[in-house]
């Protein structure tokens, strides 16, 4: 099946079965590799992409499913050469170790802070349900997000919950 | 019984933009179609191959069955293509039903409340491992069960209402509607039908193939809620191992009105205790006309688990259930 759909801003097309899932279009026909396949049903959220804004789990959904629709990877995030805040952020604040959860961690949050530009601790931890971090760096990664947000709330108190 | 992930079996793939079209190809397909909604209990399935579908039908594009407005009698009226996230947050349910917003929040994470619906989580599938994972057991069409066996995993199966089946509801939304009163609205090619939401949900001595009346070649197109309960007391909560992600061990929502110091009505439901969303009518009896005091409470609590029949490893569900349907009492606000 044709499909078209706009890809971090570009118009891209393919030709693809209906079977073919979304994560694997962008990976493999579109070459963005920056999307990853974690669990594969549904779990983890390290294949999170925003679709029409929305974070989704794109290893659960056809891509035929997206078409004619916006979505926006972990590439898309980066303008004109600057990293985006979240970005700077999870470097500034350490928000990542292995870095497989990141670009999903990193594309829920920017939409968490498009929504709520102070969000508090149980908000930024609600928000990040969906994505799992292997390596328990959540302290780190919240921080990152409250270091990001438009409007800083309390930061987080170190040595909390893992 | 094998799990195959990943590459699922390719399928005929329809999009219809209009409901009528859906239905007819519905009609033309059978049980050979499977329906697509959100996807988030396809997904599995076909992945594992323990579905494999000759031909899905993907509601995506029909825009009818989306959003929610005014119904007819005062009350609302919710396209089965509604997304968790979208009855979750809507400024009328979280007014009028704060029980269906609350249980709609405790859905699963926010990607699968973005990408799921409304009628995709009330018209899934049981979560059943054994099932799931494609043994051939009663309710695959075979003739044993594996989840009560003497050395079965069944701590999260059911307490009531098992008919060789022990699979439980693990909807969290159907409790609040059953709560609410709620009507489904049903449509096949041939006609449309509302069924009580009380009666949309079925028990394996009905059908053990099914959770739900819905039939191939129908379609669960809205939830009507009725003004009956618009703003009363509520309660929800949902037990789980995790405090996301995860499906409920048990669930339990009430809506109770009260007036003159006395409990003057009151519905109480649990999830994930029988294989459907469970009216709790001896305890709805017991408080009924009585004050909402701590004498009441433990009365409820004293009959909550009447006629409960727990597996080998689920019994802490008994303890569970009075607890929750003292709870949802007790702690019920307006």
């Amino acid at each position: 099946m044709e499909i078209a759909l706009r890809v971090n801003g570009q118009e891209r097309t393919g030709d693809i079965e209906p079977r073919r899932l979304l994560i694997h279009f962008i990976r493999g026909d579109l070459g963005l590799t920056g999307s990853h396949v974690g669990c594969d049903t549904t779990s983890c959220g390290a294949c999170t992409v925003l679709l029409d804004g929305s974070p989704v789990k794109s290893c659960t959904l056809f891509a035929v499913q997206a078409n004619g629709s916006e979505i926006k990877t972990v590439e898309g995030l980066m303008q004109d050469g600057e990293l985006d805040p979240i970005q700077a952020a999870f470097k500034e604040e350490h928000g990542l170790q292995c870095g497989f959860c990141t670009p999903g961690m990193m594309l829920t949050a920017a939409e968490l802070l498009d929504r709520n530009p102070s969000p508090s601790e149980d908000d930024i931890r609600w928000a990040l349900s969906g994505n799992i971090c292997r390596c328990t760096g959540y302290v780190n990664i919240v921080k990152a997000v409250q270091a990001a947000a438009p409007a800083k709330s309390e930061p987080v108190a170190t040595g909390s919950e893992a | 019984m094998s799990n195959i992930r990943d590459m699922m079996r390719s399928f005929e793939l329809f999009q219809p933009t209009e409901l009528e079209g859906a239905l007819t190809l519905l009609r033309e397909y059978g049980s050979d179609a499977w329906v697509l909604s959100g996807g988030m209990d396809t997904f599995d399935w076909l992945k594992d191959r323990a579905k494999q579908p000759r031909v899905v039908v993907d509601l995506g594009g029909l825009e009818e069955l989306r959003g929610i407005s005014e119904g007819d009698d005062g009350g609302l009226l919710i396209g089965a293509r509604t997304t968790i996230t979208e009855v979750a947050t809507h400024p009328e349910v979280i007014r009028r039903y704060r029980l269906l917003a609350e249980a709609a929040d405790m859905v699963a994470t926010p990607q699968i409340r973005n990408q799921g619906t409304l009628g995709g989580n009330l018209a899934q599938d049981t979560r059943c491992w054994y099932y799931r994972s494609g043994w051939p057991c009663y309710r695959a069409g075979g003739n044993t069960c594996y989840a009560n066996t003497p050395t079965s995993i069944n701590r999260e199966h059911g307490i009531f209402e098992a008919d060789r089946c022990v699979a439980v509801s693990p909807s969290d939304t159907a409790p609040a509607l059953v709560a609410l009163d709620a009507r489904m609205v049903v449509s096949s090619h041939r006609s449309e039908r509302i069924v009580d939401a009380a009666d949309f949900f079925i028990t394996p001595g009905t059908d053990i193939t099914r959770m739900t009346v819905l039939h191939p070649g129908e379609i669960l197109v809205a939830v009507q809620i009725p003004e009956r309960w618009a703003g009363k007391t509520f309660y929800f909560e949902k037990v789980a191992d995790r405090q996301a992600w995860d499906f409920a061990l048990a669930s339990v929502a009430s809506a109770l009105e009260l007036s003159g110091g006395l409990i003057q009505d009151a519905r109480i439901v649990m999830g994930g205790v029988s294989p459907r969303p469970l009216r709790m009518r001896r305890v709805e009896e017991t408080i009924v006309g009585r004050a909402l005091d701590d004498e009441t409470i433990e009365a409820a609590g004293a009959v909550a688990a009447d006629g409960a029949r727990p597996l080998r490893f689920n019994q802490y569900k008994l303890s569970l259930t009075r607890n929750l349907v003292k709870r949802a009492i007790r702690e019920a606000t307006a």
